[in-house]
């Protein structure tokens, strides 16, 4: 009887130990698959760098006629860490009035653009004055019209929106049971004044493709696009994601 | 006696690639699995025209493809997986391809939940989210059937979003939100004085404590029923998420790979598993901080 007992004590070692190794193995194993992917983005990354700078420099020809005017209202969607760097934030307002786009939605989760609201603002009239003054030819700078948004103006509106319906409709007796519509929710929005425009792109600089809370209402059939972070913005990048939206065809369920 | 061998190795070839299937998610599982997964199911009528298939047939291709993934998001240990089968938008495709498609679905709820399926053999609870009163009685008896035939379930949950659009569900929950409130007003002052009138109005205006928050909203949502989402896959390569879950995705991983719906496989969910691992304490940290 002890010589079975012991043999049982060695069984359960080996398998305990086997067990150890397994999961040591398989850890090893998930490790290296995380190092190749790194890896892989890391070329990519460079590879997107190579491309971006000969979009810029006027290199790849089909890059150079982008038809901005597809582009009625841009959304650009910042994680709230990097909005922070106001000067990145006006650097990329620059380069996007310089392609010509007049109306864009700027966005971080906690509203630390809205709070630099005013320094933005001054600093990209600032600068389009800086061109017009310092061109030789009068060029002409369009006024780009700016909105800011956060969290706020996303599922906080709606309850707000909610509050007005509910005292609108019923705030008498209740004959009949409302039916609310779609259109009622966004009269409701617009009353509460967080009816803003529906944007046809929505760039998202963050590590991640996610739209942080963008207001629900306003991207139905919104082109979301990654761009990375901020501080890895390039100028190419935007040219590209533009003109990729221009080639997009959409059947709205259809 | 031929048929038998090509049974024979069809089995032991299902057998093997099942056992690469476990291996390969045992690896995955070594990091943070997902808990619920969303499908926008685009690109079969693509696929049928590409494979020159009689109209329809991509969409039957389209059912195997889900099928599959439901099998590998299961296996994997994805609790909760949500698919995009028809949105409200739908309804105004040319009616043939609607009628068919209402017909289609009802022929697949009904497979879908006999006793041999693999929802009754993985223990997955089905839900249809959407308005439902927009389909047709035969539509919305199948899934009401289903719900009820698989509510013993408790391993796994799929929502079926059928005649679903984010706004619809929004403005539903907010007339359910307002019913809600309309309730509890009344009630209140049935208890206190009999229903003054006068009352009633003023606590309609003016108490802080009658005014619907945001946590009122969410609780009628259609999707309330699960977490939400950590990733929304959308085939086809669009970048929009076509009035899907907008309320839901704030911290959500969005993967638009190139492939039409019927066209998906393994590889891409464990590419996109692989992403959501290398983003995981990025989007936990901003979870945390809504």
């Amino acid at each position: 009887m002890c010589r079975s007992m012991g043999l049982g004590n060695e069984v359960q070692k080996i398998l305990s130990w086997t067990s150890v190794c397994g999961n040591l193995v398989l850890h090893l194993v998930w490790l290296i698959l995380h190092l190749i992917i790194n890896v892989w983005y890391s070329v990519l990354g460079i590879a997107h760098m190579v491309e971006n700078t000969l979009i810029s420099c006027g290199l790849l020809k089909s890059y150079n006629a982008v038809n901005i005017s597809k582009v009625r209202y841009l959304a650009v969607v910042i994680d709230s860490e990097e909005a922070r760097e106001t000067s990145k934030v006006l650097e990329l307002l620059c380069w996007l009035a310089s392609i010509g786009v007049k109306s864009i939605c700027l966005y971080d989760r906690e509203g630390v653009l809205k709070k630099s609201q005013t320094t933005i603002i001054e600093g990209l009239n600032k600068s389009q004055k800086a061109i017009v003054e310092g061109s030789d030819h009068g060029t002409l700078v369009e006024h780009v019209d700016l909105e800011f948004v956060s969290f706020a103006d996303s599922k906080p509106a709606v309850a707000k929106a909610a509050n007005l319906l509910f005292a609108k409709h019923y705030a008498s007796t209740k004959p009949e049971e409302p039916k609310f519509t779609e259109s009622d929710m966004s009269e409701a929005l617009q009353a509460v004044g967080y009816g803003g425009p529906e944007p046809d792109l929505l760039f998202v600089y963050g590590p991640v493709r996610c739209h942080m809370g963008f207001p629900a209402w306003r991207i139905r059939y919104t082109e979301i696009v990654h761009m990375g972070t901020l501080k890895s913005m390039e100028f190419g990048s935007l040219i590209k994601a533009i003109r990729k939206f221009t080639k997009v065809q959409q059947n709205y369920g259809q | 006696m031929e048929g038998v061998n090509g049974k024979k190795v069809g089995h032991l070839f299902e057998n093997i690639s099942s056992f690469v299937r476990q291996c390969i998610f045992s690896v995955l599982s070594v990091g943070p699995v997902p808990s619920h997964i969303a499908f926008i199911m685009d690109g079969n009528r693509r696929y049928s025209k590409k494979q020159n298939l009689i109209d329809g047939n991509g969409h039957r291709a389209g059912f195997s493809a889900l099928i599959n993934m439901l099998k590998y998001c299961y296996e994997l240990g994805v609790k909760y997986v949500t698919v995009y089968a028809f949105s409200i938008d739908n309804f105004k495709r040319r009616p043939e391809e609607v009628v068919s498609l209402m017909k289609l679905m009802q022929e697949k709820i009904d497979e879908l939940t006999k006793e041999e399926s693999i929802v009754n053999h993985l223990g997955i609870r089905i839900y249809f989210q959407g308005n439902l009163k927009l389909l047709s009685d035969h539509v919305r008896s199948a899934a009401e059937r289903a719900m009820v035939k698989t509510s013993g379930n408790s391993k796994a949950v799929l929502s079926i979003c059928v005649a679903y659009t984010s706004t619809d569900e929004i403005v539903h929950a907010v007339q359910e939100s307002c019913e809600e409130k309309w309730d509890e007003i009344r009630k209140l002052d049935a208890n206190n004085d009999g229903g003054n009138l006068v009352r009633l109005e003023e606590n309609v205006k003016d108490k802080d404590e009658h005014r619907i928050g945001v946590i009122n909203v969410d609780r009628h949502m259609y999707m309330s029923v699960c977490p939400d989402p950590d990733i929304i896959i959308r085939t086809s390569g669009a970048a929009r998420l076509s009035n899907f879950l907008l309320w839901q995705s704030a911290h959500c991983l969005l993967y638009s790979p190139a492939a039409l719906w019927p066209e998906i496989g393994l590889r891409h969910l464990i590419w996109v598993i692989l992403d959501f691992q290398r983003n995981y304490l990025y989007l936990k940290e901003k979870k945390k901080q809504s």
